[in-house]
């Protein structure tokens, strides 16, 4: 605590002494030594600045200088239809609920614990069984070197816990929905999900991020997901918060032999959006692909940061990510793959994609291959550019209007990420988002009906 | 129907046409044939609205209006029509989806109804049987790994679902071969009457004996330097361009 108060005067550290109250003393003593070394840990790195390699272009000063407050979330106002007429409707399945960062029972449908498979809030995991969690939150993702993984890790109340026992195949997706209701108050959430699939089961994870009111806040997730040997997960992130929103999430994937995990990563709202994901292939013959897809405009800012690395021999890796930005928007791609030694034919390919609509968007994109092995295939390329005014000009000489052309094309480019998505229902729901975010997106909706 | 009075244009600081002048009448077939460089994609592009051509003077008129002044896609659905010499590959947009987009933008334009899906594959089986396009390309992105021939085709493919009034085919033929050049011409044939107009730009006579203009023209360094029916066509074949040049004293370019 004593390093905190030190900064004081830094409006967004009123909120923290609510939230170690609210920790203090709680919890299995393994969780506490490891929140108290996270906010050490937090303490001596401090914010971001400029000057750091890993936040180049990203400022986070905006988030210190507000004071943040936590507010446990009432339900009155927040019914459930609310949820139901949100995103997904029609994705029946499992869904936690978590408001303001703690989970509601009452907006929540899990069914009875069966076979081993558990799906329930981490706040419930840590008093009745924290041992189930003990062997992995907090190994992966490596709160020593980021700020805000440490500052999460130091405050984290609850989130999500799923674990996916031996050979067990999930059916149905499992929705994980975080909603900021910020209604008049700047609030602040550190969610913590923590997802273990063992050998050989298979799963998808939706885990989504709503904003509900136009108050400024910031939401400051980790995920954890460990993939045993042979696992099969895909993961859907979708960040969908309100214009006024601060996310700056850490996303941490661990792989052991032979699994294979899709990973999307879907940035859509929030005035700084700020995605760390790190994924490490660490057993032989993982295989990821890890998509990406940013749209923003007026002056949303977006970075996101993947960090692959292929730690063991044959093993491969697609990664695509495409943005589209328009207005005053700011996008940072930083996609760097460390090919560790011994990690031989390992197979890696990166792409990087963006469409600039305005002349006052900007991207910053840097492709990074570190390779310490021999026989290793790897590409990696990135492109900027704007709309192709041959295929604009060919679009408009056969009878289609310049908005409803320009919107074909920029549906067309951005959609490549959205067709690669497996859970049906969020395909569609991001579906609908893109035509809605495009000016001639009714256009486009009937030219794509089938 | 078509009438384009001193035309000029330039691009990239460069003049390309320098004083165009063209008549073209309702039922007319014209060719427009030129070496390589002449201006002729120049003038077919011009008239389909391209904006990277800046035209310095002249005027055209279609139909009583003033064509220079409406958007590309105006044009595209007052009836006018371009072949493109080198058409464009757009990934991600089925070929199908954006010609019934175009179609209705065009019969939208013109108080008629639009075409459901259902009705507008059944046109689009209609024309890919008559023209013998295969259906599984047609499903495909816009030219997206066609083959020369096949864009060639497809936008032959193109005109007859829209049915233009004013067709410009800019070097259709090159790159088919002789059987994909005898569907061509029937598909642009079935286009001929009445109440239509067709500009082929070619540079060989080949073509010509399968769509037969009324008119030949001869366009050289941004000027049409000879007009004349159809036998220009076959003494243009048979000389080659330097004829012309013999035949008429060259200009003398003023710097
Ligand atoms: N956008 C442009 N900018 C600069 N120069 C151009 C542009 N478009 C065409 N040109 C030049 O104008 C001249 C005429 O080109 P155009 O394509 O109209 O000729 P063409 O008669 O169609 O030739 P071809 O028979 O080879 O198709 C050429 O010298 C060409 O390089
Ligand atoms: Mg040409």
């Amino acid at each position: 605590m004593i390093e905190l108060v030190k900064t004081e005067n830094i409006p967004f550290f009123s909120h923290l002494s609510e939230f170690e109250k609210g920790v203090a003393g709680k919890g299995p003593a393994w969780l506490q030594r490891m929140r108290n070394s996270a906010r050490l840990q937090f303490a001596k790195l401090g914010f971001p600045t400029l000057q750091d390699e890993e936040w180049r272009f990203t400022n986070v000063a905006p988030i210190t200088s507000i004071p943040f407050k936590l507010e446990a979330y009432e339900l009155d106002g927040l019914k459930r239809e609310i949820i139901d007429g949100l995103r997904f409707a029609d994705l029946q399945c499992e869904r936690l609920v978590f408001v303001n960062g703690c989970y509601s029972p009452e907006l929540s449908f899990v069914e009875e614990s069966r076979d081993g498979i558990r799906i329930s809030s981490l706040s419930r995991v840590l008093q009745q069984d924290a041992a189930a969690v003990e062997p992995y939150l907090g190994r992966y993702a490596n709160w020593e070197q980021d700020a805000f993984n440490a500052l999460n890790t130091a405050l984290m109340q609850d989130g999500a816990f799923v674990y996916i026992p031996k050979g067990k195949i999930l059916e149905k997706p499992i929705h994980l929905l975080f909603l900021a209701a910020t209604r008049g108050t700047a609030i602040a959430s550190y969610p913590r999900t923590l997802i273990v699939a063992d050998s050989n089961s298979q799963a998808s994870v939706v885990e989504s991020y709503v904003g509900l009111g136009e108050e400024v806040n910031f939401t400051c997730p980790v995920t954890e997901i460990i993939l045993n040997d042979g696992a099969v997960i895909d993961h859907s992130k979708l960040e969908c918060e309100s214009a006024r929103a601060f996310h700056v999430a850490t996303l941490q994937y661990h792989q052991e032999r032979s699994s294979s995990l899709g990973s999307h990563s879907i940035a859509l709202g929030g005035a700084l959006v700020r995605n760390s994901l790190n994924a490490v292939l660490a057993g032989d013959g993982a295989e990821c692909t890890l998509d990406g897809l940013y749209l923003v405009r007026g002056e949303q800012h977006v970075d996101n940061h993947t960090r692959l690395e292929h730690a063991a021999p044959h093993c491969s890796s697609r990664e695509l990510y495409k943005g589209v930005l328009d207005g005053k928007s700011r996008g940072v791609f930083h996609g760097r793959i460390v090919v560790h030694r011994g990690a031989q034919k390992t197979d890696s390919k990166q792409t990087n994609k963006n469409l600039l609509l305005s002349d006052d968007a900007l991207i910053n994109t840097k492709p990074q291959l570190e390779i310490y092995a021999n026989d290793v295939k790897c590409t990696h390329g990135a492109t900027i550019g704007q709309l192709d005014k041959d295929a604009l000009f060919y679009l408009r000489s056969r009878g289609i209007g310049e908005e409803a052309a320009r919107s074909l094309l920029i549906y067309a480019f951005a959609s490549e990420v959205v067709r690669r998505m497996k859970v049906g229902a969020v395909q569609r729901r991001l579906d609908e988002f893109l035509l809605g975010w495009l000016p001639g997106g009714e256009f486009v909706k009937e030219a794509v009906q089938v | 129907m078509l009438e384009i009075r001193n035309l000029k244009v330039k691009a990239g600081g460069k003049e390309i046409l320098r004083g165009i002048n063209l008549k073209v009448n309702v039922g007319e077939v014209h060719s427009i044939m030129g070496p390589n460089g002449s201006g002729k994609s120049t003038l077919a592009q011009v008239l389909a609205g391209r904006e990277t051509y800046e035209v310095t003077e002249g005027e055209v008129w279609y139909d009583g209006k003033n064509l220079l002044e409406m958007a590309p896609e105006d044009r595209a659905r007052e009836g006018i029509f371009m072949a493109f010499q080198y058409p464009v590959e757009i990934p991600g947009v089925s070929n199908l989806y954006f010609l019934r987009s175009a179609l209705n933008a065009i019969r939208k334009h013109r108080g008629l109804d639009e075409f459901d899906a259902m009705d507008f594959l059944t046109l689009a089986k209609e024309k890919m049987g008559l023209l013998r396009v295969d259906e599984n390309l047609m499903s495909r992105p816009v030219n997206e790994g066609f083959s020369g021939g096949e864009k060639k085709r497809n936008e032959i493919f193109q005109m007859a679902i829209l049915e233009p009034r004013l067709a410009i085919l800019d070097e259709t033929d090159s790159g088919l071969d002789i059987d994909a050049l005898r569907i061509v011409a029937e598909g642009v044939n079935s286009l001929r009457g009445k109440e239509r107009a067709i500009i082929v730009v070619t540079h060989y006579q080949r073509l010509l004996n399968y769509i037969i203009p009324d008119y030949v023209h001869v366009l050289s360094e941004g000027r049409i330097v000879r007009s004349g029916g159809k036998h220009l066509a076959l003494e243009l074949e048979d000389k080659g361009y330097s004829w012309l040049e013999e035949a008429e004293p060259k200009r003398v370019q003023v710097v």
